[in-house]
């Protein structure tokens, strides 16, 4: 335990990455995985399409395949940014597509009767999704988007792979220098189960406070 | 030489005709209403009279015909529609409260973003229509919380809270319990009463002799037979229709 303890600062430092790659891919893919679904439930048959397709690349590839093309051909392709940012964009976009699927399924329990109270109403579509549709859809899927945001927090250990010294990252650099695998890594397999109940918990919350009465 | 006072009918349905598949729902409808009037369409179920109730805000499009309200032809879906709709009020079987918010936000939402009245005036509003149908004290309560016929009440309270020039009402009491079906007829003999042009598509007869100006009956997609209730229910002309009532009035 006296590796971790001495080595608080810079493990700290790196768990202070970690939330802050999960706290914005988090908002990012969430807001982009509602856009998409919007888009896949869209009367544009371009928009259904793309979206369709969108959600069928990033959940058939695997992140860290995505990660090191990202960090490895962006650049080639003229778009240079930080690692750190580069790590969040993928993320964003990878789990958005899982984003997208948890609530598409929740827009299937939304009651075709809504939609129609709404046009009745003179609510145009996007009114309809935005005020009608998208809220009970979201609703009805707290509990798995907050699985999907467990899985974002377990992938933000793959930012390790491509430089970016967040908690996994770190926690290996100590075991270099200290060769203690087994507290270290216990630690930092606690701290990742410690935040993952956190959200856990929290989604169960929401989706108590949250919940349409039927 | 005098001119007649020629209203244009609020509702005009002209050869409408619509197949769900290889069904044959609407066969030629020809329909008027006039503003102020009330309009109640009776009919066997599997008649059509709902699919017609839902023609005239193109919920259901028609295959054929003309449909014309307040003497403007329904527009394709889009923007145009939706400003009609606004000005058409609509009660469904099922309510179709929105189960995410509270009375008071499900009968503030529409002038809130679709007439973008402001908020206090359209709250104002909102509590007067909520005290109007007599469910003002559940105003912060949500739609599952309330009874059928207090959710059906909070459902006429939200169409109105647009100020239809006209309501249509889909069999508004059929999804009701029997002793819940009164508190929301009388308000909708009130709202005949005050002179809204309805078109109510209904099974109690009752409300039928009681309000409509016109009984419209209907069968197999037909119109076969319109008549002021009083003549409709006491001289029925054709043999359906003489059928129809004796199996529903027999009970």
């Amino acid at each position: 335990m006296t590796a971790v303890i001495e080595n608080l600062d810079p493990l700290l430092r790196a768990l202070g990455t970690t939330a802050l790659i999960l706290v914005v891919s988090a908002a990012g893919s969430l807001v982009l995985g509602v856009l998409v679904t919007v888009a896949r439930v869209s009367p544009i048959p371009v928009l259904r399409g793309a979206a369709w397709a969108y959600v069928q690349v990033f959940v058939n590839i695997p992140l860290l395949a995505l990660l090191l093309l990202a960090v490895f051909a962006l650049p080639d392709a003229g778009l240079l940014m930080p690692l750190l940012t580069t790590v969040i964009v993928v993320l964003v976009v990878y789990e958005a597509a899982y984003v997208a699927e948890a609530v598409r399924s929740g827009i299937n329990t939304v009651a075709p009767g809504q939609v129609e109270a709404a046009r009745a109403l003179g609510l145009r579509l996007s009114q309809t999704l935005r005020y009608v549709v998208v809220p009970q859809a979201v609703r009805a899927v707290v509990q798995p988007l907050g699985n999907v945001m467990i899985a974002l927090l377990m992938n933000t250990a793959l930012a390790a792979t491509v430089g970016v010294v967040e908690l996994t990252s770190a926690v290996n650099k100590v075991n270099l220098v200290e060769a203690q695998p087994i507290p270290i890594f216990t630690a930092a397999g606690l701290t990742y189960m410690a935040l993952a109940l956190a959200i856990g918990l929290g989604a169960g919350r929401i989706e108590k406070k949250v919940a349409i009465h039927r | 030489m005098s001119t007649p006072m020629v209203s244009t009918p609020m509702v005009r349905m002209r050869g409408v005709d619509k197949h769900f598949g290889d069904l044959h729902v609407l066969r030629s409808i020809d329909l008027d209403v006039a503003p102020r009037e009330v309009v109640v369409v009776i009919g066997p179920s599997g008649s059509g009279k709902s699919t017609l109730c839902r023609t005239i805000n193109r919920l259901e499009p028609i295959d054929a015909g003309e449909i014309r309200v307040d003497g403007e032809p329904l527009p394709e879906e889009g923007p145009q529609l939706a400003q009609l709709r606004a000005d058409v009020g609509m009660v469904f079987q099922s309510f179709n409260l929105f189960g995410h918010l509270s009375v008071l936000d499900n009968v503030m939402l529409a002038p809130l973003k679709v007439r973008r009245v402001a908020k206090a005036t359209a709250r104002a509003e909102a509590m007067t229509l909520l005290e109007r149908v007599g469910i003002a004290d559940k105003a912060d309560r949500f739609p599952a919380q309330l009874s059928g016929g207090q959710q059906q009440r909070a459902a006429i309270a939200r169409s109105l809270a647009m100020h239809p020039k006209l309501m249509l009402f889909d069999e508004p009491t059929s999804a009701l319990d029997p002793e819940m079906v009164n508190e929301v007829l009388e308000v909708m003999t009130s709202l005949a009463a005050d002179g809204m042009t309805m078109v109510v598509v209904t099974h109690e007869m009752g409300f039928a002799r009681r309000a409509a100006d016109r009984v419209v009956f209907m069968d197999a997609g037909q119109i076969v037979e319109e008549a002021p209730p009083a003549e409709f229910f006491d001289a029925t002309r054709s043999e359906r229709a003489r059928s129809f009532l004796s199996n529903v009035l027999a009970h």
